[in-house]
């Protein structure tokens, strides 16, 4: 049977940006169709009724919708490069950070920017990274997934490119080398990764998209 | 202690497994690993929790949140009630909580995600503000969803013919809200309103494992009357 993969999505989606990533570490080939989000397809409507929103990965005609629900399904169908450990508890651990990647760090860290670096709010955001910035500290590795990146990595992609841009955007610090320095390593190397260059978006137009979102009037 | 009401240890369970559960009796979330349990068979020694009070051991155990439930096995702790769910299924053959194919997979955690994220938020809200009119039209938005899905996949359970992981996420609609409904004289999940939805509701808390895990519900609707009840 064919396999028709398609990636509904915006360049700029740190979301859009984490399914790719899943792809390309898999080696799967698939059409990226490029969302007006203020003028939203009748196909993505359709096919995520619930959010409307992106990414919505189309596996052979089957919608899934949630990144890391995507990332997932992604790993199971697709051998290859493991996205998740194969050990229950380790998957278990990588499902925890990954969700306190997405749950915990990423609202504290949206809100620090638009709230324009208000003191409470970086604190905030301080506390959230700091979990992240300890777990690589106890792992001592490269990635959180060890060796090789894996979900948590992929999840905390806004971590390693979107925090920088945003930063130098509004003028504000939420993640310095200096509070954060093993979090800013992983950043680098993160970000080097030839399946996350791949998929990530020129810097200047994720500045200039923050520019226009967060940015004083 | 509340061992799983199994009377026999099943093989797939080793002799040697430590598994015990930190929870309070009531929770939610505690519940629906406990009722995944009781689906695998797994006998489980219960912590209960004071949350005034926070043992050091879930202290230690779930550093990030400080939160229940907490899943202990060997030794090992496990955070957030759906990780352990889906742990639990890995680890333990029998009765499976998710489907095998990868899409219909994908499909079940997309809904367990939904229920925690929006249904369950909304519906929360609803008690909060004692049936504020604008919040009752959002929880309804969220609940139609369910409602829908039930009606296109035509099963008595999320799950199909038995229930699953969506249907374990669930369990506040299924149990806790109706609760909450009747301790405050709010009607939110009505047979009018949501026919199917409250179908499922009554088949849910009537598989017994379900039954066996869930708390008393006068306890709870005495609950709900004084933590959302007036003055």
């Amino acid at each position: 049977m064919a396999n028709e993969v398609k990636l509904y999505g915006i360049d700029e989606s740190l979301f859009v940006c984490g399914v790719k990533t899943a792809l390309n570490l898999k080696n799967v080939k698939y059409e990226f169709v490029v969302e007006d989000l203020s003028n939203k397809s009748a196909d993505l409507l359709k096919y995520n009724p619930v959010y409307k929103k992106v990414p919505v990965l189309v596996h052979n005609g089957n919608p899934i919708s949630e990144s890391l629900v995507i990332v997932e399904y992604i790993d199971e169908v697709w051998k290859g490069v493991p996205i998740l450990p194969q050990d229950a508890y380790e998957k278990a651990q990588a499902r925890f950070w990954a969700k306190v990647v997405n749950d915990k760090c990423f609202p504290a860290v949206v809100n620090a920017f638009s709230s324009n670096g208000e003191e409470q709010a970086v604190a905030e955001a301080h506390e959230a990274l700091q979990f992240l910035e300890n777990e690589l500290k106890v792992k001592g590795s490269k990635f959180f997934g060890g060796d090789n990146i894996n979900l948590v990595d992929i999840a905390a992609t806004f971590v390693a490119f979107w925090i920088g841009a945003a930063e130098e955007a509004l003028g504000i610090e939420v993640m310095s080398k200096h509070k954060f320095p093993k979090l800013t390593e992983w950043s680098d190397n993160y970000i080097n990764c030839q399946a996350v260059k791949d998929s990530l978006p020129p810097r200047e137009n994720v500045v200039a998209y923050f520019k226009k979102r967060f940015g004083k009037a | 202690m509340n061992p799983a009401t199994e009377e026999l240890i099943p093989v797939h369970q080793k002799m040697e497994d430590e598994v015990k559960l930190h929870s309070f009796r009531g929770s939610p979330y505690g519940c629906r690993v406990e009722i995944a349990l009781k689906l695998k068979g797994i006998s489980y020694q219960f912590i209960q929790e004071d949350l005034n009070n926070k043992s050091q051991h879930l202290l230690k155990y779930n550093p990030v949140y400080k939160k229940v439930p907490v899943f202990v096995h060997n030794g090992n702790p496990i955070s957030e009630s759906l990780v352990i769910i889906e742990y639990i299924d890995q680890l333990w053959k029998g009765v499976p909580v998710l489907p095998q194919d990868a899409y219909k997979k994908a499909q079940a955690r997309f809904w367990a995600k939904f229920i925690d994220e929006k249904c369950i938020p909304a519906v929360f809200k609803v008690f909060g503000s004692h049936g504020d009119e604008q919040d009752v039209a959002e929880a309804n938005e969220q609940l139609q969803f369910l409602e829908n899905e039930l009606s296109v996949k035509g099963n008595k359970f999320f799950g199909g013919n038995n229930i699953g992981l969506v249907d374990i996420c669930a369990s506040y609609i299924a149990f806790w809200a109706g609760a909450a409904e009747e301790a405050l004289g709010i009607e939110l999940v009505t047979k009018d309103k949501f026919p199917k939805l409250k179908e499922w509701c009554d088949n849910y808390i009537n598989c017994q494992v379900v039954k066996d895990g869930l708390p008393p519900r006068e306890r709870l609707v005495a609950y709900y009357k004084w933590r959302f009840g007036k003055a």
